[in-house]
């Protein structure tokens, strides 16, 4: 792709979700998309964690267990000590990001089905640690979190105060997506720098990267902590929109999906998670209409999508180009 | 003391069968059976209606899951397994496709049997008490006598039978064994059959005591993941010792800890990370699986 198609590209995304969404969704009327978005937007920055882990030839099914500890973080600050809740979204990814240094350091020694394993059951860990801690108020959570407030400087007001606009749903979506954006851009551009290629590397073999000199504990560690940010990030803002996180905000059942959404828009691109998570969550959100059989048919496209496409949806557009080329 | 043994021996044997059929389906095809305790599930609910509702005898009950459990699996196998793993660039696609499958059973264990816990009467009355220093239910009693007999015979069948030395072969070395003429194919599916029947067996032996819901399948896959990392993935001995020591430390969590609440599985799950972390390969597991 020349740099050109490359620039036009990200600013039609750009405006496509900045402008036109918001005045599709003002036309039709259909406020309740916003959530919907604001949800996807959200659950992709925790995919792109989790694809970050696949990009080092890791399998990360325990996205869940930092999203939560991110909402929890969030949560705490914002309901016990006051600290405003911008400055609770880096703080959550930072320290879910020095959590999964520490806890990585041991079990980013393990490959394949046992780092799948452990990851899967940290999840569980966050869950029943939440509620076992009396810091996070056990099985009833922390709920009545307050909006976020306002930000000015120099008496400027950047942000307003989410309790006073007119419609919260489309702060929050500006929100989710503009940490979406940049997420996105950070990750493309980790990926496509030096340590993007050397973390390649370790996704192929390992032993191999570490006999020509890469310091492969070092990147994985490192690969698993922005990972890990993000997941917080994620959780943090999660419990900003629904004002509540509970032990069982995210499961097992949310690892499990992340993971998904990455597989689904195909792990070899890096915009495969965010295809993954809008296709996952609309493809639920739209069998609603078919009741009892949502879960049958649900699971019944996703098992055809994965015979059909076993490398994602993305790969069917690089399929195209190398048809095309010849 | 004596009933805390006898617990954890009874919870062991039972973790143990169900950690049997998810090391088979790994150490032969190398997928991480995500589906492992829907089919579980499943099981226990055909065992409910022969058994419960049709009135025949538990046995038939048994054979019944066990028939249709190996079914089963041995479809999953042939048409959705195969292809995928034949086309896909990396081998994790299985596990998209395994959680697929959960997610499908499910759907169609709620649309067939509901959501509703099921129970099925008692198989046999009466309770063994030992002076009081044991006291267990028979039928308990029996259901693990079964499943002790059950693993014995899948032991032996994996040691004697063709059929067993070809997946061991192929366990072991899967270049190696279709050099020698073992048909690939044929034995991950006999292999994915007999995984999945055990998950059955067990579920309808269990139904009898704790009784069947559909909530049971994810935490049951997950507990059966639990063991199998303890002993070693891929390896028998390894599952059994796994599920033995899992069920142990349930049976001692729970009646040592039981005043801190709920805290035994927390302790478990965090000293496994940090066992994993010493010994990455479990008990008796090849190095780096």
């Amino acid at each position: 792709m020349s740099r050109s198609k490359q620039i036009i590209g990200v600013a039609a995304f750009l405006f496509g979700v900045f402008v036109l969404v918001p005045l599709m969704i003002k036309l039709t009327g259909r406020w309740d998309f916003y959530y919907t978005l604001t949800s996807v937007a959200l659950l992709s920055i925790a995919s792109a964690g989790v694809w970050l882990t696949f990009y080092i030839g890791r399998i990360n099914i325990g996205q869940g267990a930092y999203a939560l500890v991110g909402g929890y973080v969030s949560a705490i600050l914002v309901v016990k000590y006051g600290v405003s809740f911008w400055l609770t979204i880096p703080l959550a990814g930072l320290i879910c990001g020095c959590l999964s240094i520490l806890i990585g350091l041991p079990i980013l020694r393990l490959k394949g089905v046992y780092f799948a394993m452990v990851t899967l059951v940290l999840t569980e860990v966050a869950k029943l640690t939440a509620l076992a801690l009396p810091i996070t108020n056990g099985a009833k959570g922390i709920s009545s979190i307050p909006l976020p407030g306002a930000i000015s400087i120099f008496g400027l007001t950047i942000i307003p105060d989410f309790s006073q606009l007119a419609s919260t749903k489309l702060a929050f979506y500006y929100l989710a997506v503009t940490l979406m954006v940049l997420s996105y851009a950070g990750l493309y551009r980790l990926v496509h720098s030096r340590i993007g290629h050397l973390c390649r590397s370790l996704q192929q073999n390992e032993e191999l990267a570490s006999s020509i000199g890469v310091n492969i504990s070092y990147l994985r560690v490192i690969a698993y902590s922005v990972s890990s940010f993000l997941g917080g990030i994620a959780g943090a803002v999660f419990a900003a929109i629904s004002q509540s996180i509970y032990p069982s905000s995210f499961q097992v059942a949310d690892s499990i999906n992340f993971m998904l959404n990455c597989f689904l828009g195909g792990l070899g691109y890096v915009f495969g998670p965010m295809l993954g998570t809008l296709v996952l969550y609309f493809g639920w959100d739209l069998l609603f209409t078919t009741g009892k059989f949502q879960l049958l048919i649900y699971s019944s496209l996703l098992i055809a999508l994965m015979l059909a496409l076993p490398n994602g949806i993305l790969s069917l557009r690089l399929f195209n180009r190398k048809k095309a080329e010849p | 003391m004596e009933q805390i043994i006898a617990n954890g021996l009874y919870l062991g044997s039972q973790y143990a069968l169900i950690a049997l059929g998810l090391t088979l389906i790994f150490a032969l095809m190398n997928v991480l059976n995500f589906a492992h305790g829907q089919m579980y599930v499943l099981g226990g609910f055909v065992t409910y209606t022969v058994y419960a509702q049709l009135g025949l005898p538990f046995i038939v009950g048994l054979l019944a899951s066990a028939t249709t459990l190996a079914v089963v699996g041995a479809l999953i196998e042939k048409f959705l397994f195969r292809p995928v793993i034949r086309k896909s660039h990396r081998e994790e696609s299985t596990m998209l496709l395994a959680a697929g499958i959960a997610f499908f059973l499910d759907a169609v264990i709620l649309l067939v049997f509901g959501e509703k816990q099921r129970g099925v009467p008692k198989i046999v009355n009466g309770v063994l008490n030992w002076d009081f220093r044991i006291i267990m239910p028979y039928d308990r009693i029996l259901i693990c006598v079964l499943t002790i007999f059950f693993i014995a015979a899948f032991i032996g069948y994996m040691q004697y039978s063709k059929t067993g030395r070809a997946m061991r072969a192929l366990a072991q070395d899967k270049v190696a064994a279709q050099l020698m003429g073992v048909n690939v194919a044929r034995y991950s599916m006999i292999g994915f059959a007999l995984g999945a029947m055990l998950a059955g067996l067990v579920g309808g032996l269990l139904v009898s005591i704790t009784g069947v819901n559909l909530g049971m399948g994810g935490p049951t896959s997950i507990k059966a993941f639990m063991m199998v990392m303890i002993g070693g993935a891929g390896v028998i001995s390894g599952a059994i010792a796994g599920g033995l020591i899992l069920g142990m430390l349930e049976s001692v969590g729970l009646s040592v800890l039981s005043q801190y609440g709920d805290i035994t599985y927390l302790l478990i799950f965090v000293s496994l990370i940090i066992f994993l972390a010493i010994r990455p390969q479990g008990l008796m597991g090849k190095p780096w699986g």
